[in-house]
């Protein structure tokens, strides 16, 4: 099939064909990846800023290197947002990457949208490496390819989500990729963080962690961010390991097979113990970060489709 | 004649028109004699015109009472660039109304004396009528209560602290008790801003999605309630802004059934548009209270219909493009309503047949004229000529760069609106909106 998307801005609306598409097509790169000079002239003359406008060395550093992959020129902007005023930054830096004549932006904000916003602003295409609590979908893409290379398909396969939910990009991005791929999603964390409505999804939703194990066949944990118990989502990082943690005396319990992702950064000894994910019989946290390149080397590939022959 | 500006209505004769007013049949047409500001005589129409003044051929048009629109932001003093009093006056004529009440949110704000004066002196012999309301507390800091007595003196029709409420139940009980002494409204902005917290948009399915910071409709309602409460408990009036929740017109309704003095008052925007406008990230659709789902629009149109919902107002809040051009949770809340009011109220109520040309006289004119204390205009011999003409079959698309508006930011660019304004007449002048 022929991609014919200009921007990438989040799996809400990507088909099942265009996933196993770019899925495919990171394949292929995964092969470049593995030769003894990993590097191809795709996108050799086309420039790709990259536009951080919240901390994030994992995501950046897996772009650039993709985008070095494919001999792209880059230029790097980042920035905090709190140090700009809010939205100003933004229309300034579009102008700015107007006049310079840009093929691609990569951006990650702090604020849901500031992608769709970009593409209003500038000519080029807009990857989203991250918009605030709505979408991060390399990230899910990553995840959907290893999750396939382990089990060489996802329809059917039981997903549980454990962990803030309510502030993830991560767990939308997912939620819609794996659902749209035909695999089961279960939410599982306190009640504080799973989003309004979150049923709506087509998911199951859990409060307790064990069902959720029970359920999952993988186990995506998430990061909790430490002052989200000062603004009481739950009361202490203790009683949040203890009832919410995923630990291996509860995978024993379990009894069964599971595979753990997570995004990372992970805090060991809150979301996730540091024995799990560290043990590659369960986890499969380092394929996901290997295959972070390539499918960002894919979807800049096939964004930048229209620029080869 | 000019449709930019406003001329003197000395001698003017509406031929063949519709009025929409108690009394007037609405098969018949009507020729309404305007001398020196004042309508001299209505007559069935005829065809012998030794009239030696102005005429208008209204045939197809309907007069109405000069519309009220009782919440509007027009950002004099402080914001001039947004919108100024006069500019706010030529977007509320094109768009029909003859009157308008200011919110207090001026920089400095409306909470004395010196800014009522302001307000009303800019626009001394001007066709359009400014009531100002004026803030409940200094500053609108929730903290003192403004010198209430000596602002209705000065003009002050009501009192808000528009933007947000009054938290402080006391201050409120306060205000309510104190208010009475002079029978006019407490309107009060109803979200309990611990439960809003830093929230972009309606709390729902589609802020789920988009992973933006929602806005439950409980924070509306958990403050109406109180304050239909505090209005019970004290006697005091109490104005319901803006009202966007179907759990906040059940509450509404229950209160009137109670025999509370409540009444309240409903958006455009509200009955036109739901949060899945948000998809877009386009802050246009982004106000405060936020558009919500179908069910809550379901709710106020039939708190309109029912009476529930006393009166329509557009809560015009202008925004520089600058400020309004960024990511969604950087933008200000609020969007401009003046010039799409009707035609927005004809094509969401008035076609669909859920109100009648007479309830909107009702809930644009009667009504928000009877919450303040105001008497309203009249189409009767003898009385002042206030009144707005329509085009029922004016079809026209909103076009956001051809707004008499100083701001942009309206999130109907585009649509196609059933009805236009044709004209409007008040304090002895004449204005023809433009086609
Ligand atoms: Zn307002």
């Amino acid at each position: 099939m022929s991609f014919k998307r200009k921007h990438l801005l989040g799996l809400e609306d990507v088909s099942a064909e265009e996933i196993t598409h770019i899925l495919n097509t990171a394949e292929t790169f995964k092969e470049v990846l593995a030769r003894p000079i990993p590097k191809v002239p795709t996108l050799r003359g086309k420039t790709i800023v990259n536009l951080f406008y919240e901390a994030s060395t994992r995501t950046r550093f897996s772009f650039e290197l993709a985008e070095k992959r494919l001999s792209a020129d880059t230029l790097n902007f980042s920035t905090s947002t709190s140090s700009v005023k809010k939205g100003e930054s933004l229309r300034d830096t579009a102008q700015n990457i107007e006049a310079m004549k840009v093929d691609m932006v990569v951006i990650r904000h702090s604020a849901p949208g500031a992608p769709h916003y970009l593409t209003q602003c500038i000519k080029g295409s807009v990857i989203n490496a991250g918009d605030g609590c709505h979408e991060h979908p390399t990230q899910a893409l990553l995840d959907m390819l290893t999750i396939r290379d382990k089990y060489k398909y996802l329809k059917g396969l039981r997903v549980a989500i454990i962990g803030d939910i309510l502030h993830s990009r991560v767990a939308r991005s997912n939620i819609y990729g794996l659902t749209t791929m035909g695999a089961e999603v279960a939410l599982c964390a306190p009640q504080t963080m799973i989003p309004y409505e979150a049923e709506k999804w087509n998911v199951r939703i859990f409060n307790d962690v064990d069902e959720a194990i029970a359920f999952a066949d993988i186990v995506m944990a998430l990061r909790i961010q430490m002052e989200r118990q000062t603004q009481n989502f739950f009361p202490t990082l203790r009683e949040y390991h203890n009832y919410f943690g995923i630990t291996k005396e509860r995978l024993d319990r379990a009894n069964k097979k599971i595979t753990i992702m997570h995004p990372g950064p992970i805090n060991r000894g809150i979301e996730l113990d540091s024995d799990l994910a560290d043990d590659d019989r369960y986890s499969v946290i380092l394929n996901q970060v290997t295959n972070g390149v390539a499918i960002r080397m894919a979807v800049l590939y096939l964004l930048g489709g229209e620029l080869q022959e | 004649m000019s449709g930019s500006k406003f001329q003197k209505a000395e001698k003017i004769l509406l031929k063949n028109v519709t009025i929409i007013d108690d009394g007037y049949n609405e098969q018949k047409q009507w020729d309404i004699f305007i001398i020196d500001g004042k309508i001299n005589a209505i007559n069935p129409t005829s065809e012998k015109t030794d009239f030696n003044g102005a005429v208008l051929d209204l045939s197809g048009k309907l007069a109405l009472p000069g519309l009220l629109d009782m919440h509007v932001h027009f950002r004099e003093p402080g914001r001039e660039d947004e919108e100024t009093l006069k500019s706010g006056a030529h977007s509320a004529m094109a768009g029909g109304f003859t009157a308008a009440c200011t919110m207090p949110n001026t920089n400095p704000a409306t909470d004395n004396r010196e800014v009522i004066e302001f307000i009303l002196d800019e626009m001394k012999n001007h066709l359009f009528s400014i009531y100002p309301i004026a803030a409940i507390t200094k500053d609108q800091q929730g903290e003192k209560l403004a010198e209430m007595a000596e602002l209705v003196d000065a003009g002050a029709v009501a009192f808000s602290d528009d933007g947000k409420s009054v938290a402080n139940s006391l201050l409120l009980r306060r205000a309510l008790e104190y208010s009475k002494m002079f029978n006019v409204p407490i309107i009060e902005h109803c979200e309990d801003a611990h439960l809003v917290g830093s929230g972009d948009m309606h709390e729902g399915f589609v802020s789920s999605n988009l992973g933006l910071a929602g806005m439950p409709a409980i924070a509306e309602d958990v403050i109406v309630a109180r304050n239909l409460m505090l209005a019970e408990y004290t006697g005091g009036k109490i104005h319901i802004a803006h009202i966007s929740t179907k759990g906040a017109v059940d509450l509404v309704r229950q209160a009137k059934d109670k025999g509370i003095d409540v009444t309240a008052e409903a958006t455009p925007h509200h009955f036109s548009l739901t949060d899945e406008a948000v998809r877009s990230f386009d802050s246009n659709f982004k106000m405060n209270p936020p558009l919500r789902s179908e069910e809550h629009v379901a709710a106020i149109i039939e708190g309109l219909k029912d009476g529930t919902i006393d009166a329509i107002v557009t809560d015009h809040a202008p925004h520089s493009i600058e400020e309004k051009d960024a990511e969604f949770s950087a933008a200000p809340f609020g969007i401009i309503g003046l010039e799409t009011a009707l035609g927005l109220v004809a094509k969401q109520l008035v076609k669909p047949g859920i109100l009648s040309w007479q309830d909107i006289v009702q809930k644009m004119c009667k009504n928000p004229y009877r919450i303040l204390g105001l008497e309203a205009p009249q189409i009767k011999a003898g009385e002042i000529a206030n009144l707005t003409i329509i085009d029922p079959a004016g079809e026209w698309e909103v076009d956001k760069f051809n707004m008499k508006s100083r701001s942009r930011n309206t999130p109907f660019h585009g649509w196609k609106l059933p009805v236009r304004a044709f004209a409007v007449l008040n304090n002895g002048y004449f204005y023809l909106a433009e086609k």
